[in-house]
């Protein structure tokens, strides 16, 4: 059990925060949260800076160590977070970069680690949230094409993605998880219609996307015809691997400055308020410590991050929820003031139960991935 | 960083469980709950082993061990629900003669309750006063010391926590290293009924399957096992840093770990769980015991409160 991190991996911080403090006072202001456009290009302009400093590929080719440093000095610094580039960094990308060919990898990866192109993830269906495997979306080979049509929905950053990785059927007979595929679709293909969705945060951050006869190489399918499950689970891995770890440091910070306001405006002198703050220190303290561990494993282990990803999620999400319900508490009626800090997070924070596999399904993935229980309803 | 456990410290655990397993498995467990007193014999075991003298420096006869090995022992005492007032006994050696070899047996007052008075040979402390209660475990017989002696911290969790810094009891080094070494005899508990409950939910067959085929128990189960992982993270990174508000929240969270699992343990247990010769009661009662004990949750949320 060791804690410290090595001279290298200090070596490591200590550069990348000396990096952070010069660069970070000279970007632009932030744009605002529902201006799409401009937040894609902020957030590529940002990735675009990483790639020329040589922190890019930080998510990929750096040890989880490493990543996991980045990620903690990054939210410390107040840096911007990946944003747009989600998909492209933390699910296509590693993706492709384990099961694309050589040529798939050399043209889709340095476009995402420079910042020029941004993907969005086409996997749920409006009939397959939660059920991915049941998904319709069809996909019929035409000579070295797919023709695709069918519908996706709740597709994240899809108006401003140029890339979508989806997953389509290209085998209707065979058992449900055998006849996927998993295909790099360009956005800008004739027969795609995007179509936003407003979230109950009031932003158009996902989108319901039509695909009517789309024609799509078939030298974009991304391992073997039909086995689009198994690199989907690749896939998903990542998703619920050290994907939130960043944020935890931020939900620190934020537990910090809500303390802080309590202590102005009077709410610390509840007993009950100051001490669920108190619990929610030790729970994000906890939620930390359990990355350490989960990164120690992943190191160790070298493959993609295993169950301990489904454990850190199902309580991360709450606990995330809990504090910015927390936050609303120490705000009183003002929690009611969209215009007031935090108000905005904590309707952005009712997806974290819902989004990358709802809590229910972890919790089956925990009972019956980790502790062998019987698979049923 | 490797957060791991080295191979020593596998070896270290490993050989305490298979120890504990062959001395006090279920059969020993039933004739301690019956006797209510304590197996000197086994305390003398547990000292040959090297049990209380773990963290002493090999000069003075100890095994020169650290806070994050004794953590893993007592994780395995606390998933054997062994009896008796290990943790004082384990903080005196060294201090008290005999403690170190398990000759002798050591209590203390660590909150508002002192645990073993009757059968201890050693009591560290202030105990005057202290009057027996009916303990709600049967394997901890408990004093209840006068409302004066115990530190003010302790009966009124805000009083005496200093901003931004751990004061009264949290800050001195016993309290917190008796606070870690409970919190890791809550950790064993916890993930001691986390495995009791997923055995039972494979074996139970109701509606003709195993009732662990059914979600409202799966999801019972899943919850028991984050939590024990949450707790288990906490109390070790406690044990490697030593600071006292990450002890105080570690403590918070194996506390709340042991009771939890407990509870649904027994809940995934049935009618069976209710009863007396079921094992999940004693875990239920005994998390209650320690929650109670060093530094309870009150007190937690307020050192770590102070420090926001
Ligand atoms: C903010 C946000 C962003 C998203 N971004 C993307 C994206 O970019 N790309 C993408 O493909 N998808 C995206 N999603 C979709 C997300 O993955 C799905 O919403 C999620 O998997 C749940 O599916 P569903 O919405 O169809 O709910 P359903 O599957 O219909 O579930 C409804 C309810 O039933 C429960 N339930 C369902 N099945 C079970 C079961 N077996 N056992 C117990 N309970 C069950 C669920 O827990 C839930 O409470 C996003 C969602 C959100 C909220």
């Amino acid at each position: 059990m060791d804690l410290a991190y090595t001279a290298e991996e200090e070596d490591f911080r200590a550069r990348l925060s000396s990096w952070l403090a010069a660069v970070l006072p000279t970007l632009p202001p932030r744009p605002d949260p529902l201006d799409w456009p401009g937040r894609r290009a902020y957030d590529c302009d940002w990735q675009r800076r990483l790639h020329d400093a040589g922190y890019a590929d930080v998510h990929w080719d750096a040890s989880p160590t490493q990543r996991l440093i980045f990620l903690e000095e990054t939210e410390r610094a107040g840096a911007p977070y990946v944003g747009a580039n989600f998909v492209g960094l933390l699910h296509a990308g590693p993706t492709i970069a384990a099961e694309g060919t050589r040529e798939q990898r050399e043209r889709w990866l340095p476009p995402v680690l420079r910042g020029e192109e941004v993907w969005c993830q086409g996997f749920s269906e409006p009939e397959a949230g939660s059920d991915l495997a049941s998904l319709r979306t069809r996909a019929v080979r035409d000579g070295d094409a797919y023709v695709v049509t069918g519908s996706k929905t709740w597709t994240s950053h899809a108006e401003v993605a140029d890339w979508c990785e989806l997953l389509v059927r290209t085998d209707p007979e065979a058992p449900r998880h055998r006849g996927i595929s998993w295909l790099a679709m360009p956005m800008d293909a004739p027969g795609i219609t995007v179509r936003p969705l407003r979230t109950l945060a009031g932003s158009t951050e996902f989108a319901e996307v039509f695909l009517d006869e789309v024609r799509v190489p078939v030298a974009n399918r991304v391992g073997a015809e039909n086995d689009g499950w198994r690199v989907t689970m690749v896939t998903l891995s990542f998703e619920r691997g050290t994907a939130f770890a960043g944020e935890v440091v931020a939900c620190r910070r934020t537990l910090g400055e809500i303390a802080r306001a309590a202590r102005r405006n009077g709410a610390w002198s509840d007993d009950v308020l100051r001490r669920r703050m108190g619990a929610l220190s030790a729970e994000f303290r906890a939620l930390w410590r359990l990355t350490q561990w989960n990164v120690s494993e992943a190191q160790a282990g070298g493959g993609p991050p295993g169950a301990g990803g489904s454990v850190f999620k199902l309580r991360y999400s709450h606990a995330r929820q809990e504090l910015y319900d927390t936050a609303a508490a120490v705000l009183g009626p003002d929690a009611l003031d969209l215009g007031r800090e935090w108000n905005p997070d904590r309707l952005s924070s009712l997806s974290y139960t819902i989004a990358a596999g709802t809590s229910q399904i972890q919790r089956n993935i925990v009972a019956e991935r980790v502790l062998g229980l019987p698979k049923g309803r | 960083m490797d957060f791991r456990l080295t191979d020593d410290q596998k070896a270290l655990k490993a050989g305490v469980r298979e120890m504990l397993t062959a001395r006090f498995g279920p059969d020993a467990l039933r004739a301690a709950v019956a006797s209510g007193r304590l197996d000197r014999a086994l305390w003398r075991d547990l000292g040959e082993l090297g049990f209380f003298a773990l963290r002493l420096p090999e000069e003075s006869g100890g095994v020169g061990l650290g806070p994050p090995e004794a953590v893993l022992v007592f994780e395995e005492a606390g998933r054997a629900l062994l009896p008796g007032p290990l943790v004082a006994t384990h903080l005196a050696a060294g201090e008290v003669p005999g403690a170190a070899e398990g000759k002798t047996v050591v209590t203390a007052p660590g909150g508002p309750f002192v645990e073993w008075l009757d059968e201890a040979d050693v009591v560290r402390g202030d105990t005057s006063g202290a009057a027996p209660v009916r303990s709600v475990d049967p394997l901890t017989p408990l004093h209840r010391l006068p409302d004066t002696a115990a530190p003010a911290a302790w009966r009124t969790g805000a009083a005496g926590v200093r901003e931004g810094a751990p004061a009264g009891p949290v800050s001195e080094p016993a309290v917190a290293l008796g606070a870690l070494l409970t919190a890791a005899e809550q950790l064993g508990s916890a993930g001691r009924t986390t495995e009791a409950a997923v055995r039972h939910a494979r074996a139970r067959q109701q509606f003709g399957r195993p009732v662990g085929a059914f979600q409202a128990v799966k999801h019972l189960c899943a919850e028991m096992l984050v939590r024990t992982e949450v707790a288990r993270a906490a109390v070790y990174a406690a044990a490697v840093t030593g600071d006292p508000v990450e002890i105080a929240g570690a403590k918070l969270l194996a506390d709340e770990a042991a009771v939890g699992c407990a509870r649904d343990c027994l809940q995934v247990h049935g009618g069976m769980g209710f009863t007396w010769e079921a094992e999940v009661h004693l875990h239920l009662k005994r998390a209650w015991v320690r929650a109670e004990r060093w530094i309870p949750r009150t007190l937690a949320e307020e050192v770590e409160a102070a420090c926001l």
